[in-house]
């Protein structure tokens, strides 16, 4: 019963705030409405009994991907009414996304006897663990792959962004510890009314 | 029907009240940790501290407490008034929920969750939205750049942290908290993790904002970061919430490496002291280490903060991840996957 009623709570939170992304004014509170999307999402896979994966979501999407957004969102002076002028352009595009991801649900949910069985996590077995052992053993290949995709994308990243800047003066601690008293100190005694002279 | 209406009613009752013994003490400790923070750095600092309020100053968190609830609460004219009033709240709610999994002794803790090191880790990195939204919704210039600051700050140093919690995990088998501490029994991780035990430690200290690292509020230049623009309770939630994460990450350094609830040696005087007494025990320790340092270094410039931790210690922990799991392997001392859950 309770679960039910907290699958409804989650549920409709997220469909809400998946609303109000795409239809509040301010991009800022779109964000912040996204990561409450993602928030009650994270909830559902717990009411799922997939907590492994809801922490991940929250460590991976709200903690990291989602401040970085919030980030780049508040940095950039955007025209709140040259936004909406687009509108009309987008929205075939965005119609025709939302449908094919409609159709697919509503494939699934119709054809739902002939699908896989979801596979009953036996208790002993928790699913960190049941998750880790098909990973790192069936799916070992894929995995690796897609974590050299994303190691070319960060490469890729950064190569775009890097720029060598010259005369720019950096601090090199290397070099700054590596001073010795002999090398940086010169002790010399002046004579009254001479000053010192450099050779 | 009606007696499964009583047997929930019961069970949320008590559950209620669990939530309660735990949030009590922890708010009583927060109002302390800020008078220990006073009185401490006064004594390294050859002076006397607050000390008038009540018995050696005892009653001055409550004092401090009243004078800020009678404070009058400004909403500046430019500000996104709801997120305004959100960030606060937030970051206070997020400063006590962690609290659900940590155990305070054996099979006492709330909801003792699988995950719970991940769990803990998630709220911490949440912890970060409380102060961007704070520092964007004030619509002012030194409250944005201190949560720009903080954010960037919060998001390096969780690198490190993730990679030195995944060397304990290497090391324990399980994300249970309970099962991490009793991993500990033979010898805490403090030992043979040393390095990371440190850099462990450094990093809750830029986590929770705190000196050397407390460049998000740096007063002299920013005038205070992100919170210039709040007053009176939300102000104080603030201050509530940054104080209950610095007693949280205490507790997670003290589960992660000093070895939780258990006594430091098994044996006859030490063992019979109960549990939470050693776990509240180490949190002090650590929780004056904080302090200790604030009393000590000098704040970092942000160019080197920056540095110590994307060019120090994240390839310093992720060496120290290969080395760990090498030598477990090598030395087949993995810990035992059957039997755990």
């Amino acid at each position: 019963m309770i679960e039910t009623l907290f699958f409804y709570l989650f549920a409709s939170i997220t469909c809400l705030a998946g609303l109000m992304v795409i239809s509040s004014r301010n991009p800022v509170h779109s964000v912040l409405f996204l990561i409450l999307a993602f928030f009650n999402a994270a909830g559902l896979f717990v009411l799922l009994g997939a907590e492994f994966l809801a922490m991940l979501l929250v460590v991976v999407y709200v903690g990291a991907v989602a401040v970085l957004f919030l980030f780049v969102v508040m940095m950039l002076d955007i025209n709140f009414v040259e936004l909406r002028e687009g509108f009309q352009r987008y929205m075939p595009l965005g119609l025709g996304v939302g449908g094919v991801l409609l159709a697919e649900i509503l494939f699934v949910f119709f054809n739902s006897a002939d699908m896989p069985e979801t596979v009953v996590m036996v208790n002993e077995v928790s699913n960190t663990r049941a998750l880790g052992r098909i990973l790192y053993t069936d799916y070992i290949y894929l995995f690796q792959l897609a974590g050299l995709i994303l190691l070319v994308a960060m490469i890729g990243a950064i190569a775009l962004t890097l720029r060598k800047r010259e005369n720019v003066r950096r601090q090199s601690i290397a070099s700054q510890t590596e001073r010795t008293r002999a090398d940086s100190i010169e002790v010399v005694s002046v004579p009254s009314n001479t000053g010192v002279k450099r050779s | 029907m009606s007696g499964l209406d009583l047997t929930y009613l019961i069970e949320l009752g008590w559950l209620v009240l669990q939530v309660f013994i735990v949030i009590i003490p922890l708010l009583i400790g927060v109002a302390y940790l800020t008078l220990a923070e006073r009185r401490v750095i006064g004594f390294m600092q050859l002076r006397k501290g607050p000390n008038v309020v009540g018995p050696f100053g005892l009653l001055q968190p409550f004092a401090d407490a009243l004078k800020l609830l009678s404070k009058e609460t400004i909403l500046p004219a430019g500000a996104d008034k709801v997120t305004f009033v959100i960030a606060p709240m937030l970051t206070f709610v997020l400063a006590l929920v962690a609290w659900a999994v940590i155990p305070f002794g054996e099979s006492l803790v709330i909801a003792d969750i699988n995950v719970g090191i991940l769990y803990l880790f998630a709220v911490s990195s949440l912890g970060v939205y409380g102060i961007i939204m704070a520092g964007w919704a004030s619509n002012s210039k030194y409250a944005f750049l201190g949560a720009l600051r903080s954010a960037a700050q919060m998001v390096s140093y969780e690198v490190s942290m993730g990679l030195v919690i995944i060397t304990v995990l290497l090391c324990v088998g399980s994300l249970n908290l309970s099962d991490i501490i009793e991993a500990q029994r033979t010898v805490w991780f403090a030992l043979p993790l040393f390095p990371m035990f440190i850099i462990f430690f450094i990093s809750t200290l830029a986590e929770t904002n705190r000196a050397p690292f407390d460049l998000p509020e740096g007063e002299s230049e920013l005038v205070a970061g992100y919170f210039v623009e709040y007053s009176s309770m939300s102000f104080a939630l603030f201050f509530l919430g940054e104080y209950a994460n610095m007693i949280l990450m205490s507790a997670m350094t003290t589960i992660l490496f000093l070895g939780g609830w258990l006594p430091p040696f098994d044996i006859y005087p030490l063992n019979i002291i109960p549990g939470p007494i050693w776990f509240i025990l180490k949190i002090c320790f650590v929780l004056f280490v904080f302090l200790w340092m604030r009393a000590t270094t000098p704040r970092y410039r942000y160019d080197q903060l920056m540095r110590l931790g994307w060019k120090v210690f994240l390839p310093f922990s992720l060496i120290w991840v290969v080395l760990t799991a090498g030598f477990l392997i090598s030395f087949d001392m993995l810990p035992a996957t059957a039997g755990l859950n």
